[in-house]
This record gives C-alpha cells, structure tokens and sequence, in this order.
C-alpha cells in the first residue's frame, strides 16, 4: 500500500532531468554519508563506555589506584597481579564461583530441556503456559533474592520447614549460610528458578524449527518420545544448546547480585561469615568499593574475563563433542 | 498402526494429563516466589516469623507500605522514579538508536557495511562486566558518578538492539519498497519514518519490552555508581532496605513487591510480544 501511496504522489516528477546542483549535492549526502551518521551513535556510545573502560581497565590494573588516596598513584607493574596471584581471597572466591556455576547451569540447562520438550505438544493455552514460565525473568534479581534470602533463613526458613516435613532436621534447622556447599544450592536455586524459563523457550523455538519428517522417518525404528527427544531433538538443536551454554558460562561466571543480597548484611560485600559464597563479580566489587583499590580490582576483573574466555571455549567444545561434533 | 502413533512428530502430539499437571507444577513454582514476595509484604512481623510459615495474605500491606515509603535515608519513592526515568530513556533511545542503525545495516549500502556489522556483533560478547572499574573512573572525570545519567549514558544503544532490528528490518521490508521511495525523491530519514517505522512496530514493542526489563533490574553497575546517593534506582534502595544490623522482613519484601509490580503488569500486557522476541531471538 505504501508503495503505491509514494509511487502515485508525485507521477508529474521528472525522474531523470539533470538536477541542480544544490540538490546534486543533496543526494549525494543522503546516500554517501548519511548511512554512516545512522550508525554513529552506536559505535559512539560504544566506544566511550564499551570499548575506551576496557583498555583503560588493563592500564589501571598496571598501576596504583586508591580512591582513599589519590596521591598513591603511579605504574605498579606487574604488582596487582603478582598479589592477586597469592591471595587466598581471590581462589576462596574463584572456586565458589565454580561451584555456584556447575550447580546452577548443569540443571538449569537440563531442567530447560525437559520443559521444552513438555511445550513442543499440542498443547492447549499454549501461549498462557510460555508466559507463565517466563515470570521469573521478568521479576527483579534484587526482589526475588530478597525473597529467596527469607526462604532460606535458618529460623522460621520456608526451606527448613519443608525440610522438616520430609523429617530433617527437626532437632538443629539446617543453617543454609553457616556452610559452603548449602549456600551454594541456595544461591544455585535462586540462578536456576530465574533462568530455566527463558533458556526453555529458546529450546522450544530450535524445537519447533525441526522438520516434521525427521521425527517420521525415526519412528520407523520405534522411537519412543524419551528416545525421540535425546536421539532427535537434541541433536538437531545442538547450536541452541551451544548458544545456551555459552550464554550461561558468561553470566553465572560474572555472577554477582543473588551472593550479594543472600547477605544477611548486603553492604559489607562479605559472601558469608567466612566467605562462604563469595563469587569473584562480589570481591571485585569489595576490594574496588569497599577496600577503594581500583587498581587491584581492575586486575581481578582482567583475571575473571580470562577465565570466562578459556572456560566458554572449553564448554562450546565439550559440547560440540556431547552433541557429535558436527 | 502403533508406527502412525509413533510417528507424530512432538508438535503434533496432544499434551497428556501428565504434560499439563507438569505444566501446572511448573508455573506453580516460576510464580510462587512472587506471591510469597506479596504474602510477606502483608503480613506483620508475628505471621512471619511463625511456622508453619503463613501463605495466605494477611491483612498489613498499607502499614508495611508506607513504612517502606517513609524510611530515612532509602529514598523509595523517589528510587521508584528514578528507575522509571532511567527505564524509559534507556528504552526510548535504544529503539531510536537501533532501528535507525538496523536500518542503516539491513537497506542502505555504503562502504564498510558487513565489516562494521560484524564489529557490532563481535561487541556482544565482551562481558560488560569487565570494564567497571574503568568505567567507574571514567564517569568519575565526567563528574556523573552518583547521578542518573552515569546510569543511563551506557545504556543509550545495545549491540543486540542494532542486530535484532537489522535482522527484522531485513526480512520484514522489500529492497524494491526503499528502492521505490527513493525513486521517488524521499531521503533517507524519510524513508525511515514514512516505510521503516511502520513496518517494524512489533520489533520495537519487542525490544522495547526486553531493554525496560533488562533496564530496571539492573542491579551492579545502579549499586557501585548510585550507592549512599539520594538518587538511587529502586534495586538500589531495595539492596539498602535489606542492610543494616536489624532488617525488617516484611518492609523489605513489601518494597521488593513495589518494585515488581509494574514488570509483573508488563508481563500480563505484552507477555505474547517477548515469547516472540525472546523466541525469536534464538534462531537468528
């Protein structure tokens, strides 16, 4: 419609009289420059706060920088990272991260699948069931975390109660922050109960993108739908799965606001009494905002982006591999 | 007969009763933190701290509410401002800035248009996180640490708003309908707002409501920037809520319930628009 709207506007225009100069000079702005000027601000905006704190990030890492004492500058070297080398801080923190991670992608990603696949039926309200799932996405870190602080606490804990209806721990509630690895399910729980919903419908879309003769042709062998979704399905959504996997290394490496409001103190930063659950994105964050040395946390940060690059390669090649190494 | 029954491909099987008391369950669970968010925020201290734990929603909610409203030092409503103003100009400008930009990318030739569109892509796979410290810095010399635009500056554009629009800008216009248009004599912005816009209504709702989402539950970078300022967003006054040596539960959670609300209602209106996008995104 809107083409021929435009096209029957002005027929009486010529289309190939010479023009004059100022609109010669017109058209030719419009189509050599303009394109450039519509892309700008992306590349703009991205070079002040995306690209430029990157780079400046590698040089505050080599040097002093306290915000508590702004004469204590100067190159530092290699010292930052020397340091971060011995700091029993930073490995506490790293393997937390590691521990926090493997507990919440590994069922996160499965749990996915299973709801996936319970979506790709004929199902009735259809579009109801794939909103519904997607509440936890929408609802705000900081508000369920708060919650899931609640659901975990040691007295009057939901978690606890229902624990005790299964008959544990009547006489001593379970004290989910006093140990590392409760805190980790706790924290874990909270990452999977955010995520299964989202990753689930990216599984369903690869799911529904699968041609209906892949399914006919295997059921000649007497595929049954358990052995239809690992012998088929997966397969065939192998670089959603990638895609996923991806995604979640980067985020639950960086993972940062769920240990920060299981405190029962958020301010402090601390990830427990002892530390328990503090993940690496959390004593960045203490050591630059808190300890207010922004050189040492610039390393750290350098440090985490390492380890997210080597640890995505080797999950997109373990999974690859999983999936048949197509 | 039992190899027509098994050949049905997933999608065109019936859900059994079991699929959709497994749904039930499901939705059950995504949903019942939220409710438990607003049972507490109803509830007096004495209901929370009863077991069994109370589920059903007592009677407290104005009293919790304008506690939370009237705290010291939290600055909660004008927090929820806040991330309102910040929500709304992060998402009116992505959209600005990335279906021009799509468009650029998808219609217009000039020189340089694949490797720049590759570059965009590339920026989305650096960790945002890894520059925070640089950028903390940075916005320390603009002299914006502590104010909204520190939290809004970074969120002007987004590479996947630049791609998601250059894929659906692609697919959704014909060539020969800009083609035409220039024939025509329309300039390039015109074209922009008289074919492209129109066209691209239902990727904008998408990624308006992606980027809202994704805008007001920041949390990291609103908590080093705003923290101990008057002008925090509301993740920021909800981590405050929740410090300090005697928390209230019921205050806190009656916030957190606040501060949910207006995404739970975005959900219900535009919940069919971001399983599209969310969906849609998976496959390009």
């Amino acid at each position: 419609m809107a083409l021929t709207d435009v096209r029957v506007a002005r027929p009486e225009e010529p289309k190939h009289a010479p023009p004059n100069r100022a609109k010669f000079w017109l058209y030719r702005f419009d189509t050599k420059t303009v394109p450039y000027l519509l892309i700008a601000p992306f590349f703009l905006l991205f070079a002040v706060f995306g690209l430029f704190p990157i780079i400046f990030n590698g040089i505050v890492a080599l040097r002093n920088w306290r915000l508590d004492d702004p004469t204590l500058t100067g190159w530092a070297g290699m010292a930052n990272f020397s340091a971060l080398v011995q700091d029993t801080d930073f490995w506490d923190a790293l393997l937390n991260t590691f521990g926090i991670f493997i507990l919440s992608t590994v069922p996160q990603l499965l749990l996915a699948l299973m709801i996936a696949n319970l979506l790709n039926r004929k199902l009735r309200g259809s579009t109801f069931w794939r909103i519904g799932i997607l509440l936890p996405y929408v609802t705000p870190v900081a508000a369920s975390t708060l919650v899931f602080a609640i659901f975990f606490s040691r007295d009057y804990g939901m978690a606890n109660w229902l624990l005790s209806l299964v008959g544990f721990g009547q006489e001593q509630p379970l004290d989910w922050r006093a140990s590392t690895w409760s805190s980790w399910l706790a924290i874990a729980t909270m990452v999977n109960w955010k995520w299964i919903g989202y990753n689930a419908l990216l599984y369903l879309s690869a799911m529904q993108a699968i041609p209906k003769d892949v399914y006919e042709a295997a059921a000649v062998d007497g595929a049954g739908p358990w052995k239809q979704l690992w012998a088929i399905t997966v397969p065939m959504i192998q670089p959603v799965v990638l895609f996923t996997v991806i995604l979640s290394t980067i985020g639950g490496l960086q993972l940062f606001s769920e240990p920060m409001l299981f405190d029962e103190n958020p301010a402090l930063a601390n990830g427990g009494y002892d530390h328990e659950w503090r993940t690496i994105a959390q004593l960045i964050y203490k050591v630059g905002w808190r300890d207010l040395d922004l050189g040492y946390a610039a390393a750290m940060s350098w440090a985490l982006f390492l380890i997210i690059l080597i640890v995505a390669g080797v999950n997109y090649l373990a999974t690859r591999r999983l999936g048949g190494g197509k | 007969m039992s190899s027509r029954l098994l050949s049905r491909a997933p999608q065109d099987t019936p859900g059994t009763w079991k699929s959709y008391l497994a749904l039930t369950l499901i939705l059950l669970v995504s949903a019942f933190p939220v409710y438990w968010m607003f049972v507490i925020a109803t509830s007096t201290d004495e209901a929370v701290m009863s077991s069994p734990p109370s589920v059903i929603p007592g009677s407290n909610l104005m009293t919790n509410l304008s506690e939370v409203f009237g705290m010291q030092d939290v600055y909660f409503t004008a927090s929820l401002i806040n991330s309102l103003i910040v929500a709304v100009v992060v998402t009116a400008s992505t959209l600005f800035f990335c279906s021009l930009a799509g468009f650029a990318f998808a219609k217009l030739r000039f020189k340089g248009n694949n490797v720049l569109m590759f570059v965009v892509i590339l920026t989305l796979t650096v960790p945002n996180q890894l520059g925070v410290v640089a950028l903390y810095i940075l916005m320390g010399k603009l002299g914006w640490n502590g104010q909204l635009l520190a939290v809004i500056a970074p969120g002007l554009v987004s590479a996947f708003g630049v791609f998601y629009m250059r894929q659906f800008i692609a697919h959704a216009i014909p060539d020969e309908l800009v083609e035409a248009a220039r024939i025509d004599g329309a300039l390039t912005l015109r074209i922009y707002w008289t074919v492209v816009v129109p066209a691209i209504r239902p990727a904008l709702a998408v990624l308006g409501l992606l980027t809202f989402v994704a805008t007001w539950n920041d949390f990291q970078w609103p908590l080093i920037t705003l923290n101990g300022t008057d002008f925090p967003t509301s993740m920021v006054a909800l981590s405050d809520l929740a410090s300090g040596n005697y928390v209230v539960y019921r205050r806190v959670l009656a916030g957190a319930f606040v501060a949910t609300v207006p995404l739970v209602i975005l959900l219900l209106l535009g919940g069919r628009q971001l399983v599209r996008g969310i969906m849609e995104g998976a496959l390009k």
